[in-house]
């Protein structure tokens, strides 16, 4: 048991058993306060497991951790006070006014007085919702509008750790941009952001990133750095076929992978010289004619399918 | 408009004061991938609530497999299968109860659903889990589930609300092989997405914002139409970088993109130049410069913007 006012977090071999099913297997990692902090992996792979046990909401069958100088075995009622929130689909109600949520979320958080003034003067900034628009319907405001909202709510009691679950998927380019801009400046400011997302495009964004399969953590390192861990070489082949080469090449020898992406195939391939020679010739004579393969460097997909798959594939089901 | 397998025209549904969607009009070939690709809130779902007969349109009309979707909703049914987002598997039943479920719903033959059902399991990898209950599935395998439900009565037109969000990359892989071998039969299928990158693998899309489509065609020609040159460039700060060429000289749009940042100029030899000189003044280092398809989203954001 150790508190720690620095920690952002920190979890040292967490395990979480359900009977003879161990959903997390003795995970270790660091958190930097500021930092903002990506989970992935496939269904099942014990992602929303291990961060419910960063979140107060379940205690691990062994190991320990600390978040927001917190212990999360024996502090878990404080923990739910420390954290903020924000979910794609479930965060705000609807049918209570925009000032009607930012009053809900205070008395939840325990925010009053001049605090909640000084809190409710910066949610209205940083949304553009004025005070007059304080009595819209939140059901009835745009979109963009709802998402700055549900954020501004999430982080009223000014939280040290701030969850998102896929806060931007579903949601349009520049408004995307702009909520990205909102959570960058709130690491900036010292607020550690734990993001959980199957949207690579999203995971793009964070500073690191955790990926995990079958309760293990696989990879930990920025976006950048785990792209590197790919080590077979990728081809894109642009063709007009492109969903009958991709099932033509799959399982083919030394092909690893093969998908589509975007209209071309992206191919994993064991000797990239090789293939580019054999792939063309493999495919022409099945009458799938390409256009071109040429080696790309893989991008976060193309990784996560490779590292899951070095790793003995997703769990199944 | 004869021979299309959906035909929608003027189609327009209100909430009291709220146009989700504004008339709508495009075709669908029959055996066509189409995508209808838009943000939350764009008119999507609302769209296909009515192609599938479930919600009846405030104005206009669709004929779906040639049947009115004002006039009969009931008749289109028999035509389609509808994959809604959120709705559609019991949970307390098995994974083989379910498909039976909607075998029963949509009255296939008795004699011929063991060949079905082998057919199902084999593209959908469900097969070993025919017995487990429908709520212990991940998310990725509960979607195969609507899917395989969706699909067991082989309906000529299938309707999928945003088939894959929420859904792992892995699997995302396999719900589009799926789909793609659904078209390589003859299935003609209507798609709605957010997922820019999904939009790009349809033979035709069409891009909704606020109810109205502000641009119809194969993503090739969107993509060619697209105004002005595309640089994907890497540098050392995207953030910063982003700020820089957001006022930049010569640079009409500046966009993170993956790993990349992908610049619109007007002309390349012209503009870059001086918006790399900019970058460089802010003490940002220009890693690598290569020409770049417009994405999808540049498509998309262009198209809102006009």
């Amino acid at each position: 048991m150790f508190l720690n006012d620095t920690c952002a977090v920190e979890v040292t071999d967490l395990t979480k058993a359900f009977g003879s099913f161990t959903a997390v297997d003795h995970v270790s990692f660091v958190v930097e306060p500021g930092e903002i902090f990506g989970f992935l992996g496939p269904n099942g792979a014990g992602k929303t497991t291990t961060i419910r046990m960063l979140t107060g909401l379940l205690l691990p069958t062994s190991g320990d951790g600390c978040v927001a100088g917190l212990d999360i075995l024996e502090d878990t009622e404080e923990l739910k006070q420390r954290i903020g929130y924000m979910s794609q689909l479930f965060s705000l109600y609807g049918d209570l006014t925009v000032e009607e949520n930012i009053a809900f979320f205070a008395g939840l958080y325990g925010v009053t007085g001049e605090r909640l003034e000084r809190r409710r003067a910066w949610v209205r900034a940083m949304t553009g919702i004025d005070e007059k628009s304080g009595g819209q319907l939140t059901s009835e405001l745009p979109l963009g509008w709802k998402q700055r909202l549900a954020l501004g709510c999430a982080v009223l009691h000014e939280p040290r750790i701030l969850f998102l679950d896929e806060p931007t998927s579903g949601v349009d380019p520049v408004a995307r941009r702009n909520f990205w801009e909102l959570i960058y400046t709130l690491a900036d400011g010292g607020t550690t952001v734990l993001v959980s997302t199957h949207y690579m495009e999203e995971a793009e964004y964070c500073h690191r990133l955790a990926l995990m399969n079958r309760g293990k953590l696989i990879a930990l390192d920025t976006p950048k750095a785990i792209k590197a861990l790919m080590t077979e070489p990728l081809l894109e082949i642009r063709t007009a076929h492109g969903p009958a080469v991709a099932q033509a090449l799959q399982g083919q020898p030394g092909v690893t992978e093969a998908a589509m992406f975007g209209r071309a195939v992206h191919v994993a391939v064991e000797n990239a010289q090789a293939a580019a020679v054999a792939l063309p010739a493999f495919l022409a004579a099945r009458g799938l004619d390409v256009q071109a393969v040429t080696p790309v460097r893989p991008s976060l997909e193309d990784v996560f399918v490779a590292l899951v798959r070095r790793e003995g594939g997703a769990v199944a089901g | 408009m004869k021979g299309a397998a959906i035909s929608i025209r003027a189609l327009t549904r209100k909430f009291r004061e709220l146009t989700a969607v504004d008339a709508l009009t495009l075709e669908v070939k029959p055996g066509a991938l189409f995508g209808l690709v838009g943000p939350d809130g764009a008119g999507k779902t609302t769209t296909l609530r009515m192609l599938a007969g479930v919600l009846p349109p405030t104005s206009g009309d669709a004929l779906v497999a040639g049947v009115s979707v004002a006039e009969d909703p009931e008749g289109v049914k028999q035509h389609i299968a509808y994959m809604s987002q959120r709705f559609g598997l019991y949970h307390d039943l098995t994974v083989r109860e379910n498909i039976e479920f909607y075998a029963d719903l949509y009255a296939v033959p008795k004699a011929e659903r063991p060949a079905r059902l082998e057919r199902l399991y084999h593209f959908s990898s469900l097969g070993p889990f025919e017995h487990r209950l429908a709520g212990q599935l991940s998310g990725g395998m509960k979607q195969k589930l609507s899917l395989c439900c969706a699909l067991v009565h082989h309906p000529e037109i299938l309707l999928l609300d945003e088939p894959t969000f929420g859904v792992d990359p892995i699997s995302r892989r396999d719900l589009w092989l799926i789909l793609h071998e659904m078209v390589a039969e003859g299935t003609t299928v209507f798609v709605t997405t957010a997922y820019m990158d999904e939009a790009e693998r349809c033979d035709q899309v069409a891009l909704l914002h606020h109810g109205r489509i502000v641009a119809l065609d194969a993503p090739e020609a969107l993509q060619r139409g697209y105004p002005g040159e595309v640089l994907a460039v890497r540098v050392s700060d995207r953030r910063a970088a982003a700020k820089v060429l957001a006022t930049a000289p010569g640079v009409r749009r500046a966009a993170v993109f993956g790993d990349t940042i992908h610049v619109t100029l007007g002309a390349r030899s012209a503009d870059w130049p001086a918006a790399e000189r900019a970058l460089t003044q802010a003490g940002i280092e220009v890693l690598e410069t290569s020409e770049a398809q417009p994405s999808m989203e540049d498509v998309f954001i262009e198209a809102v913007g006009r």
